[in-house]
């Protein structure tokens, strides 16, 4: 119930900021008879009417995770990020060691396996990407070559 | 005979030592995509769509490639729904309602054989109704025009969303929000910025691999980390394969039966695999003599979805091929692949570029037989695979989406985009707002705006013109039904529940 209402009020508040956002969308002096606007006008409106629909007549709430889990699911959305951060100036190596052996610890709370796995998955896959696929990922970016 | 003479071009173009190769790796990886459990057809296309197009293969192979993934998954996908009781996807989860229970009377081998002939027969037969149906399908294409367009991509919408969600409203939300991603980056029409709020990264629109990857791949790392704990399922152990012949002759007739529903189900735009399983399972029960043994193991109600689902995955080409309406999950992931490709789907395609529509069906009649070699002589090495650890596996398909995805734009901006992808799929998930009708509108969007703005240009904005041909009222009318007709039907058909450990 509480879910779907947050939800439903979330979904309204976008679809009113998407139709004003619409509404900025300059008109060219050439237009055909739609137009830019009218298409993400329809869009918008049907998503506040659902959006309406689901605050007014919601669905029984779902089985949200207990705080610990969350705490854990925001965690590995940290880790994914941080690793996209470091992507650019370390290169695949490093950052994917880490980054999968941080997801790994999150699955199955174990420091050897987690770090075995984090260096087997990146140095394996580097191997597969590079050599095997023909991708060009940057081994260990600029800020180990000095 | 034309298609005689348009099989054995196709043929030429498949039985080239290249695509053939493709066709078994694809085959292989696929049946291993599709056995791991949470990773189902359509998540698995997704993640090896960048790394398929940046290994620089040509249209015809890429193609033939994924779309051997695509059918080894289905073929896959009962593995560990027999084994596991936990459907690789969405399709295979009728599987699990007869064929676990069967393995736990220790017929596990029986169970897999059975299914692997079943998924053999469903999507042969639908490969060649596919052959049959398309050059057809394609020839009425040709009286499609802007408003005949509009209507279906309507239609699209509402037998996918109508089918996806407990909740039609929910089913709706997610194609607009589709829809409204799609709107996002330069007017097609006039070429000025629309929705970029200023974001020079948006100039050119959300990509679709990046959502595509974000809600199916990194959503299901989000699901998996939650579950983890909960699920542990037991397995079942694989003893000895045998073949169970009484079986599989007592089933053959509940297979064409399946194949055929399943097959109506693949081309109806939107529907998918998911119904067709459903529908060949249900109809199998309502037709059987003893009823009450559906859900203890009977083996018809093995053969009967694994046939009715690969039937659907063949049936489901159809229109993504003629008409560039993906008929499932999955073919909208393959309709991704096209567009990034270049290849516009369509009446045209068959015109212009036999030698990519007869190379994928010639290669898909050739991936059945492996296929078949694979799943039933070969099955315990897959059922080896299977124990790959999460905590190996996770990790892995993270790095490999992220890889896949920076290799194909190497922009940071789109991983973040991907993450944000991937959270919010994962809250929807726990809504029950189902992510492929947002798929669908990221990649039909914009289409579905030209045809509509193409149309008032051609009618002087009379709205009167989008119903004015038999073709678009009667896609109209099926398109309201589509998506009222789940509502009152939900009432008298309830899935049947998979049982308990």
């Amino acid at each position: 119930m509480t879910s779907d209402r947050i939800f439903g009020l979330g979904v309204i508040v976008v679809a009113l900021a998407y139709i004003a956002g619409a509404a900025q969308t300059q008109i060219g002096f050439l237009s055909d008879p739609v137009g830019s606007r009218t298409f993400p006008y329809l869009v918008g409106g049907i998503a506040a009417l659902c959006g309406a629909y689901i605050c007014f007549r919601p669905d029984a709430d779902p089985v949200w995770p207990e705080l610990a889990t969350i705490g854990r699911l925001l965690v590995a959305a940290a880790v994914m990020y941080l690793f996209t951060l470091a992507l650019k100036p370390f290169g695949f190596i490093v950052p994917a060691a880490f980054a999968s052996a941080a997801l790994s610890y999150l699955i199955s709370p174990r420091l050897l396996t987690a770090a075995i796995s984090g260096v087997g998955l990146s140095i394996g896959l580097f191997l597969i990407f590079n050599f095997g696929l023909g991708l060009s990922l940057s081994a260990f970016g600029r800020a180990f070559a000095g | 005979m034309d298609l005689f003479a348009n099989l054995a071009q196709g043929f030429s173009v498949a039985l080239t030592p290249s695509t053939l190769f493709l066709a078994i790796a694809g085959c292989f990886l696929g049946t291993i995509i599709g056995s791991l459990p949470g990773l189902g057809p359509s998540n698995g296309v997704a993640i090896l769509i960048p790394l398929a197009f940046s290994f620089g293969l040509d249209a015809t192979e890429a193609l033939v490639l994924m779309t051997s993934v695509y059918y080894g998954a289905m073929y896959g996908g009962r593995i560990s729904s027999i084994l596991l009781n936990i459907p690789g996807d969405e399709p295979a989860l009728m599987t699990t309602l007869d064929g676990y229970p069967m393995a736990k009377q220790g017929r596990a081998g029986d169970a897999l054989v059975l299914s692997g002939v079943a998924s053999f027969v469903g999507a042969l037969l639908a490969t060649i109704g596919l052959m049959l149906l398309a050059p057809i399908l394609a020839r009425v294409a040709y009286l499609f025009g802007p408003a005949e367009y509009f209507a279906l991509y309507l239609l699209a919408f509402c037998t996918l969303g109508g089918l996806a969600s407990k909740n039609q409203a929910k089913a709706a939300l997610a194609a607009a929000i589709g829809l409204a991603i799609a709107m996002i980056g330069l007017d097609n029409q006039t070429g000025i910025p629309r929705l970029t709020f200023g974001e020079l990264h948006l100039m050119d629109g959300v990509d679709f691999l990046v959502a595509i990857v974000g809600l199916f791949a990194v959503s299901e790392i989000f699901v998996y980390i939650e579950s983890h704990g909960r699920n542990t399922a037991i397995g079942i152990k694989l003893d000895r394969i045998t073949i169970p012949i009484r079986d599989i002759v007592g089933s053959f007739t509940a297979m064409l039966r399946s194949t055929a529903i399943g097959f109506m189900a693949g081309v109806l735009p939107g529907a998918g695999a998911s119904l067709g399983s459903f529908l060949a399972y249900m109809a199998e029960k309502s037709v059987a003599r003893d009823p009450d043994s559906f859900g203890k193991g009977n083996p018809r109600g093995v053969a009967a979805p694994e046939a009715g689902n690969n039937a659907a995955a063949g049936g489901a080409l159809v229109p993504m091929l003629t008409l560039g309406v993906p008929g499932s999950g999955t073919t909208a992931v393959l309709l991704a692949l096209l567009l990034t490709l270049n290849i516009t789907p369509g009446p045209l395609l068959f015109e212009e570029r036999p030698e990519v529509v007869w190379g994928l069906i010639a290669a898909l009649l050739i991936a059945n037989f492996v296929l078949l070699i694979m799943n039933v002589p070969m099955v315990r090495l897959f059922v080896k695979i299977l124990s790959v650890p999460p905590w190996i596996l996770l990790p892995g398909i993270m790095m490999v989406s992220f890889g896949g995805i920076y290799s194909l734009s190497g922009s940071s901006f789109d991983l973040v985009l991907m993450i944000l992808f991937g959270v919010f799929g994962y809250i929807f998930r726990k809504l029950d707002v189902p992510t492929v009708p947002i798929i669908l509108g990221i990649l039909l969007g914009n289409k579905m705006e030209d045809s509509l703005r193409r149309a008032m240009v051609i009618s002087d904005g009379d709205w009167i013109y989008l119903f004015s041909s038999p073709i678009s009222l009667g896609l109209w009318i099926a398109a309201i039904a589509g998506f009222v007709a789940p509502i009152f039907l939900r009432r008298y058909l309830k899935p049947p529940k998979p049982v308990d450990d």
